[in-house]
């Protein structure tokens, strides 16, 4: 039998807000345990939450930027349950009124595919704290900063049918919040967390198997890995006769399998109910126009941008606009040149394999935008070779100096003087007899080795087609 | 000093040189302690914060920094957090918690100068009308040791009456202020909900939780309520109003009451109720102030006491999961699991009335159940609300008995938690409305006070205490103080 894959994510997505969601706790990630938990976080008796409205704001640019329905009127309520990392004995969520409604994100494919993946909703709810289970033995610690850290848990409708669709919509989704400012996108902090719903269904069957859930998946190559071991897991069970049962499951990297966590019954009873200490969330259109004013390019708009306006292929345009830093980054270094093609081949080359190498954040970048812009403006009017242009990049990337200071003070500029050139070009034309007999028998890889001379004798400073053209008429 | 003085009268002295606060604060701490055992009003003393709060408020003095509030004393209900000081709420759970912080409410009277000279007796968690419910003994009421004070502001009820203090803050979830005022016989005010800060008030039921004064007149409540009340945004159900009559209080008093008033009496209130004279004497008086009684109907009375159980209950459930032994409070000895230290704890730390909310509002809040007790109950809450809006429209405050009769006997209703919850039905339907009502001494039964409610339309506080006021000139059933156990023996 042919089976078919159901997917649905569960985003959660930490909102970069100063404080938390109900207290003026920081929300900085990496302080010594609970030193950023105040009463209000530690569940003090009488302490109360109250609502930071800059969680509000990223909640519904989020929803502004799916082309989500955003709820004027939404509800705070409890989820309770018993837990060491959750002080209050109940989380505060939102449950049957979310913030944002019904939305879409539109996902791109390795293989040139573009589909669009349904955003059921999503709400705001407090983070809970950590549990440290091996530090101390025998026992287990309590860490509460992270407590009521603000959370947008951005639920997917089940439209996903591959493990690569949603690990390419976990990647948009990462995009997205960084674009939007709302999320500062580390996974290795947590800062996403996904939870996947998996089922598998006979080809052409209507209605769903039974699910699966994997919690806390918090790597897009994690995400992958994790599905496709539950789909063969799921058709395995099934075509061995047996039945999948609704549980949550672990995923392991070390050994890429999933664990069970707890089965169904297990399933706890949450008794939501509306949360009497925060009243109804009320917002009006006027506040939510005001936000959607503040709308960055979105990564649809700018990839489109770069495919349409700049004439960029596909692969360059997706893989600038993925990250806004990136783009921003490019898009100054286009406004300094005008040449998009180039300006993208260096980004996506050196710039980004020095990068890579020195682990530095393109915003952090030793070299400018501004920079690369005049090192491709000196590449394009013949000032720089390829070959200079990358020790010049080097020179900038060391901090040694501004681009034609350096140009002058590491003599990178090409020998465009014909005159001077020429008399190298002649010295070595004499010095290769034999060479220059070959060539003229028609032997052209011969012509390499002569370019590759007067390249070494000018140390690189000379122009390789003028260089080609002299040896040509001379031969 | 007067031994029931006012706290205008205190604060008259105070200005008059006739006592520091020094002095006036050792008073009361002394009075206290001798008298501790009799009611055992008091789960702390504070001499020592008393005394330091004492000597700052005379040097305030003497720098000529003083409001009407500066050195004078009073207590607190041992449910608002104070920095420094123990805070039990009644419970074994909360024996060893010292807050960090203080309640709002702690904070503004603190500001204002006010001496705290220690935290009062209540039912745990204030789930109680009796007081008998407190881990730290049962109070007894000063008019009579052997039946209740109410409850479950019943050590700020019975300190007030036994004038161990001036004045006590309280707190009101279904009748916590009204039912102990009344029972001994003194003045305690329920404000409109939203009115005064809950932050720092220990939660019961979130949604109906309402700081108070509890004092020996209404001239006395209004003063006190001018500095608990306030917008708070801390507290994010804290309603913001500016009312200019209470700003005036310190300064003027209560504003006269405009004009000659329709005051309703709810008949489902007075059906059957065994201080029927008390009550017509009452409505004499009203109409002798100039105001007109009728006769109102408010015909979702009898649902209230369900509903609110079924509300009060579930918030319950939820508001004390936080007591957990994790983090503070009562924590059982050598806990061998999670689960072990959850159930031992809470099983320890909590008694039996706070278990029964605690599993009455789980069950209301389940799966399959939250539909037909959690959804009901909101609904009767809303029926019985508008019964309110709809009375408000043809009078301008109801006037209504407190409870169905005066005090009732230690240990009489303890075992038929029903027939205790019942002694609330006069109270809870103003609570479920969130309006604001006060209990004023109207007469005596059986020698035990007997208090009237004035209920008003939300955020007409100046109108049922403008009237309280009024009655109190024309009446001394609030200048009354009982024959103390220490006075007899003197």
């Amino acid at each position: 039998m042919n089976w078919e894959p159901v997917i649905g994510l569960e985003i959660h997505v930490q909102l970069a807000t100063q404080s938390k969601i109900f207290s003026g706790a920081s929300t900085a990630f990496g302080a010594a345990p609970n030193a950023q938990a105040c009463a209000i976080d530690l569940g003090l008796p009488g302490v109360l939450p109250v609502l930071n409205e800059k969680a509000v704001a990223m909640a519904v640019k989020f929803g502004l930027a799916i082309g989500a329905e955003i709820n004027l009127h939404s509800i705070f309520d409890r989820k309770n349950y018993f837990y060491a990392d959750l002080p209050k004995g109940y989380q505060i969520s939102q449950f049957e009124t979310p913030i944002v409604g019904r939305g879409d994100i539109t996902i791109h494919l390795d293989d040139g595919t573009s589909r669009t993946v349904g955003v059921t909703r999503a709400h705001l709810e407090e983070d809970a704290g950590k549990s440290v289970h091996d530090l101390f033995p025998g026992q287990t610690g309590i860490d509460l900063n992270r407590t009521g850290t603000p959370l947008l848990e951005v639920v997917s409708e089940p439209d996903m049918r591959t493990a690569a669709e949603a690990a390419a919509y976990f990647r948009q989704m990462h995009t997205l919040v960084r674009y939007l400012k709302i999320c500062d996108g580390n996974l290795a902090e947590g800062s996403m967390r996904c939870d996947a719903n998996v089922s598998v269904r006979p080809v052409g069957q209507e209605e769903f198997g039974e699910r699966t859930e994997i919690k806390n998946i918090n790597s897009f190559r994690f995400v992958e890995r994790a599905i496709n071991f539950e789909i063969e897991r799921h058709i395995d069970v099934l075509q061995g006769g047996g039945t999948i049962e609704r549980e949550t499951r672990l995923y392991d990297p070390d050994r890429d399998e999933t664990r069970s966590m707890r089965g169904k019954e297990m399933s706890e009873d949450y008794r939501y109910f509306p949360d009497p200490d925060l009243l109804p969330l009320s917002i009006s259109q006027a506040y939510v126009d005001e936000i959607a004013t503040t709308l960055p390019e979105l990564p649809e708009a700018r990839r489109s941008r770069y495919r349409e306006q700049l004439g960029l292929p596909e692969y360059d345009a997706d893989w600038l606009s993925n990250d806004p830093d990136v783009a921003a980054y490019f898009d100054a270094v286009v406004d300094a040149t005008g040449n998009a093609k180039l300006s993208g081949n260096w980004v996506m080359g050196d710039l980004s394999a020095f990068l890579n190498r020195t682990e530095t954040s393109i915003t952090d970048s030793p070299v400018s935008a501004t920079q690369l812009g005049q090192l491709i403006a000196r590449l394009e009017d013949d000032t720089l070779s390829s070959k200079t242009a990358k020790t010049l990049f080097e020179g900038l990337w060391e901090g040694n100096g501004e681009v034609d200071d350096l140009i002058d003070s590491l003599g990178l500029a090409q020998m465009n003087d014909a005159g001077e050139l020429e008399t190298i070009v002649d010295q070595i034309l004499a010095d290769n007899p034999d060479q220059v007999e070959q060539l003229r028998s028609g032997k052209n890889k011969v012509l390499g080795f002569f370019v590759g001379q007067v390249m070494k004798q000018t140390q690189g400073k000379a122009n390789p087609q003028q260089v080609n053209e002299l040896i040509r008429s001379k031969v | 000093m007067e031994r029931f003085a006012t706290l205008r009268q205190l604060s008259q002295g105070l200005a008059d040189g006739e006592y520091s606060s020094a002095e006036l604060t050792a008073a009361y701490i002394q009075r206290i302690e001798a008298e501790r055992a009799a009611t055992n009003s008091f789960i702390t003393i504070d001499a020592d914060g008393a005394a330091t709060a004492a000597r700052e408020a005379d040097e305030a003095r003497a720098a000529g920094n003083t409001g009407p509030m500066t050195g004078v004393p009073m207590a607190h209900k041992d449910i608002f957090c104070t920095s420094g000081v123990l805070t039990t709420c009644g419970s074994k759970m909360l024996h060893n918690f010292v807050a960090p912080y203080d309640a709002t409410v702690v904070t503004r009277l603190k500001g204002a100068g006010a001496v705290n000279l220690g935290k009062t007796n209540m039912d745990e968690f204030a789930m109680g009308s009796s007081n008998e419910n407190s881990a730290y003994g049962a109070v007894g009421n000063p008019w009579d040791l052997q039946k209740v004070p109410g409850g479950s502001s019943g050590g700020s009820g019975a300190a007030v009456a036994a004038g161990l203090t001036p004045a006590a803050t309280g707190t009101d979830t279904g009748g916590s202020i009204r039912q102990p005022a009344a029972f001994c016989g003194i003045t305690g005010l329920k404000p409109t909900y939203g009115r005064v800060s809950r932050y720092g008030m220990i939660a019961f039921a979130s949604s109906l939780d309402q700081a108070g004064p509890m004092t020996r007149d209404a001239e006395d409540a209004a003063l006190l309520l001018s500095y608990m009340a306030g917008f708070d945004q801390r507290d994010s159900t804290s309603a913001y109003r500016e009312d200019a009559w209470l700003h005036a209080v310190p300064e003027q008093g209560l504003p006269a009451v405009d004009g000659a008033l329709t005051i309703g009496l709810p008949a489902e209130y007075y059906n059957n109720l065994g201080i029927a004279d008390q009550f017509a004497e009452v409505r004499r008086v009203m109409e002798a102030l100039g105001h007109t009684c009728k006769e109102v109907g408010l015909p979702h009375t009898d649902a209230a006491i369900p509903a609110y159980y079924v509300i009060a209950g579930a918030e319950a459930s939820t508001n004390l999961s936080r007591y957990d032994g994790v983090r503070f409070g009562h924590r059982c000895a050598s806990p061998e699991s999670l689960q072990d230290l959850y159930e031992r704890s809470r099983s320890e730390g909590f008694g039996a009335e706070v278990k029964r909310r605690i599993l009455t509002g789980t069950y209301a809040l389940s799966v399959g159940y939250y539909d037909a007790y959690y959804v009901k109950a909101l609904q009767l809450r809303r029926l019985i609300a508008n019964d309110f809006n709809a009375a408000f429209a043809d009078c301008d405050v109801l006037l209504a008995p407190t409870t169905p009769g005066p005090a009732f006997a230690r240990g009489q209703l303890t075992k038929d938690p029903v027939a205790m919850y019942q002694q609330d039905k006069f109270t809870v339907p103003v609570s479920l409305a969130g309006l604001p009502a006060l209990s004023m001494p109207c007469g005596f039964a059986d020698g035990l006070p007997v208090g009237a409610q004035l209920i008003g339309p939300a955020f007409r506080e100046d109108l049922i205490l403008g009237l309280a006021r009024d009655y109190q000139r024309e009446t001394d059933w609030h200048l009354q103080s009982p024959q103390l156990s220490s006075e007899k023996s003197s």
